[in-house]
């Protein structure tokens, strides 16, 4: 029986899940909410990216169940039970093959031979080939003659059983979309395809295709070669890519989450007491702020760094070190950056405490504490909301600089950082060792540009006012075709079959 | 005038103090000097009497506030506080902690003026390419240049400027041979080793203050003074650059001088990538050789660069509008 391991980061991914879900709940059951969330989902740049960001979720979360495995016992049953000292995560079991098929050093993507030469014994006598890799491509006998059809093959079925899950998914989407409008099914999959539904769905149900019809050919691919090559110990790339997304997500929203409750408490004490509490806090952010933010944050990490290395004692494994300064380099980002939200927070504060309902409830006798926390806290929860996105995909991009000055995650942790500290060096050799790069650019992208896009999603929906900054290509389009555009009708939600 | 800046002087005196307060704290007290000495010396063991050297030749051996051994007005002055804190406050920086203990205030005056050779015409240039950019989407308001524009500018806003270092150093240095790789000259030369460093920097920063000046551009663009303009019958770019552009400027001015403290400390990521030796560099160098003295000095310069630019960008504030009054 393998041992769960809860990690720091762990725990908080899970509240953080929870924390979403029961958000979630609480939409369903609150009408302004729910027509501010459906607003978002109408944009159909969030709405894609949301599908993108789950998906991401998900791997993150998968990552994110710890365990030890049991370690064979030697002798009798009494002796203890030895665990192994490798932690490792539900995602490490989902690419064992990748983390057991371990190179020597450098190979191409999906290479069957290693990417520097070295002595091999051929026919009795020593030279210097390419020799062929442990595990990418090992399943064919004669790998320069089967390679290209393999691949292929391979790639083919991956792509087939991608558009099977898409379509699948499609059909399910349908299914539902039928029973809340109360069509037939197959009036659904037309409103479908001619995008005639109430969110605009087939933009989404395009994205699960592209996804699918992307993760199906690498997936088949991964069976057997090593999809992004390998980096300089041999490890898998592809994997390493996945294994970033936790540490990109852990970051992106812990840090948001651990400026909250000084940026949120002290932002509407400021606002609401005003005085000399308020030329506290003042005094405070302002002092924070004006140390450059590298700077200081460099100087807490490596405060952090002196305290890890001189009590080694306090944490079982490796992964438990590097797990508590992810955790705490979290805190420090927070502790850090919550000047700008606290600021926000006051003035938002000051503007609503001299509105009518707020003077009210001072006539009627309402305590300071419950009026902040009844009446001005859920009216600014709206800037916590907008922040909170939009600060995910600027913290998953401040981690890749952190890391690259040093101060960023664990080395041992996997990070898109790490990924492209390692690949500057690798871009200066001759021949280019250019995967690395690749992979670690085109996860990191994915996943910042659909944070970005849900986050203006989300900016527009819950501040009207932004909404004039909004592209339109053809502003008059939308005018000439008004049966084109069921969200500008239709914006409050309509009630289960109603038609 | 002058009331107002003594004022704001004096605010930010105070600040200054909580800044070297706070990196005080944090420097000496999370970690005591002798976890410092420890990890300083490196290796397994270390024993007590290196951990004592290493103290006494860079004064860590002192007490921290109060020292009872001393007299008179020695009781505060002979303390780790008065010579690594207070002593900030005149700009005297004292020695690295590293085993070559240069002296750091000469370092900085000589890094500086490298970091300003990159800095300044980035900042000017900067400015210059994201408002003309935000001016150009502007312009094409509503048409196909505005839309694939900003889904540009979103675009580029999500790629980590690491990438485009990257790839620029690789493409124009290693592929087409066109500037130096990495390395810095003093003189004119210095031009050959900044122009990609500058570029890179620029292209890595448009996509977001881009958009962010369009929008500062559209609010304005929204206002009643636009609509007489044109109603007047003023051509679009007279109205966009007669009338738009100066009432942009107030927070325009704003964002892009949150960027001045930076110009003197220079980029640390463009500087230690491309091998040019500024403040940057030197704040890489500090972090990973763990020197405690260097980074405390960087930070307190941080801060009072941070102090005076915003003391600047309200001057600035007057002379962009004058409805500013400052009292």
């Amino acid at each position: 029986m393998p041992k769960i391991v809860f990690l720091w980061s762990d725990v908080v991914v899970m509240l953080l899940v929870l924390a979403l879900l029961a958000y979630g709940w609480r939409i369903r059951g609150s009408v302004n909410l729910r027509a501010s969330w459906t607003k978002v989902f109408h944009d159909p740049a969030a709405l894609c990216s949301a599908v993108i960001l789950l998906v991401f979720l998900g791997v993150a979360v998968v990552d994110s169940v710890h365990f030890r495995r049991a370690l064979q016992s030697a002798g009798g049953a009494q002796q203890v039970q030895a665990y192994s000292t490798r932690t490792e995560s539900l995602l490490d079991v989902v690419f064992s093959t990748q983390v057991e098929g371990r190179e020597t050093t450098y190979s191409r993507p999906l290479a069957t031979r290693a990417f520097t030469k070295d002595s091999r014994e051929v026919n009795g006598r020593t030279e210097r080939i390419f020799p062929r890799l442990d595990h990418g491509g090992a399943h064919l006998k004669d790998d320069e003659a089967e390679w290209a059809g393999d691949v292929a093959r391979r790639a083919l079925l991956g792509l087939a059983i991608g558009l099977a899950v898409a379509l699948a998914i499609g059909a399910g989407v349908a299914a539902v979309v039928a029973r809340v409008n109360g069509w037939t099914w197959r009036q659904a999959v037309v409103q479908l395809r001619l995008n005639q539904t109430d969110l605009p769905l087939r933009a989404g149900l395009v994205t699960v295709l592209v996804l699918c019809a992307v993760f199906g050919p690498v997936f088949a691919l991964a069976t057997q070669y090593h999809v992004f090559g390998t980096d300089r110990t041999g490890n898998d790339v592809l994997y390493q890519a996945f294994k970033s997304i936790r540490t990109a997500f852990v970051i992106g929203t812990l840090s948001t989450v651990a400026t909250l409750p000084l940026a949120v408490a002290l932002g509407i004490l400021a606002g609401y007491f005003k005085g000399w509490i308020d030329e506290v806090i003042q005094y405070l952010y302002t002092t924070l702020s004006s140390v450059p933010n590298v700077l200081l944050i460099a100087a807490c990490v490596l405060m952090m760094q002196v305290f890890i290395d001189t009590h080694p004692d306090l944490f079982e494994t490796g992964a438990e070190r590097a797990d508590v300064r992810l955790f705490l380099l979290c805190v420090i980002l927070g502790l850090t950056g919550w000047a700008t939200l606290c600021r926000l927070l006051r003035a938002e504060t000051m503007k609503l405490r001299e509105l009518d309902y707020v003077q009210a409830a001072t006539a009627f006798g309402v305590s300071d504490w419950r009026i902040m926390l009844r009446h001005i806290f859920p009216n600014v929860v709206h800037l916590i909301i907008i922040t909170t996105v939009l600060d995910f995909s600027a913290l998953i991009l401040y981690e890749a600089v952190l890391s690259y000055v040093g101060v960023g995650v664990d080395p041992s942790m996997n990070s898109f950082g790490g990924m492209i500290n390692l690949a500057r060096n690798e871009m200066s050799r001759d021949p280019v060792v250019w995967w690395s790069f690749a992979a670690a650019f085109s996860f990191m992208v994915a996943l910042v540009l659909a944070a970005n896009l849900f986050a203006d999603g989300v900016r527009d929906a819950f501040d009207p006012r932004s909404r004039i900054f909004r592209p339109r290509r053809n502003p008059l389009g939308r005018l000439a075709r008004p049966e084109a555009a069921p969200a500008a009708s239709s914006s409050t939600p309509s009630a289960p079959a109603s038609r | 005038m002058l009331n107002y800046i003594l004022r704001r002087g004096f605010y930010g005196f105070l600040i200054l103090l909580g800044v070297n307060l706070f990196t005080f704290l944090l420097f000496f007290t999370v970690n005591t000097p002798d976890d410092m000495a420890r990890l300083n010396i490196g290796g397994k063991r270390v024993t007590q009497e290196q951990i004592e050297k290493w103290k006494t030749e860079r004064g860590y051996d002192k007490p921290l506030y109060v020292n009872d051994k001393a007299s008179g007005l020695d009781k505060l002055t002979d303390t780790v506080f008065w010579d690594r804190s207070v002593s900030l406050l005149a700009l005297k920086f004292g020695r690295s902690d590293a085993r070559s203990a240069t002296d750091i205030g000469h370092e900085i005056r000589t890094r500086m003026w490298v970091s300003l050779q990159l800095a300044v015409p980035l900042f000017v240039l900067q400015v210059f390419a994201s408002v003309g950019f935000a001016l150009l989407l502007v312009f094409f308001k509503n048409s196909r240049i505005d839309f694939w524009g900003v889904v540009a500018c979103v675009l580029m806003l999500s790629i980590s400027s690491l990438f485009y270092i990257i790839v620029g150093q690789f493409l124009f240095s290693r592929m087409f041979r066109l500037v130096p790789i990495s390395g810095f000259a003093p003189g004119l030369d210095a031009v050959r080793f900044l122009i990609l460093p500058v570029a890179l920097s620029l292209l890595s920063r448009l996509g977001g203050e881009g958009r962010l000046y369009r929008a500062m551009f559209l609010e304005e663009i929204g206002r009643d003074y636009v609509r007489t303009a044109r109603a007047k019958g003023l051509s679009e770019p007279r109205v966009l650059f007669r009338h738009v552009l100066p009432n942009a400027l107030i927070p325009i001015i704003t964002s892009a001088g949150s960027y001045l403290p930076y110009v003197f400390l220079g980029s640390l990521v463009f500087e230690s990538f491309f091998g040019i030796p500024g403040l940057g560099a030197y704040v890489i160098d500090a972090i990973s050789g763990q020197d405690f003295a260097i980074l405390r000095s960087i930070v307190f310069i941080g801060s009072l660069l941070y102090i005076a630019t915003y003391i600047l960008i309200d001057i600035a504030y007057t002379w962009v509008d004058p409805r500013v009054r400052l009292s």
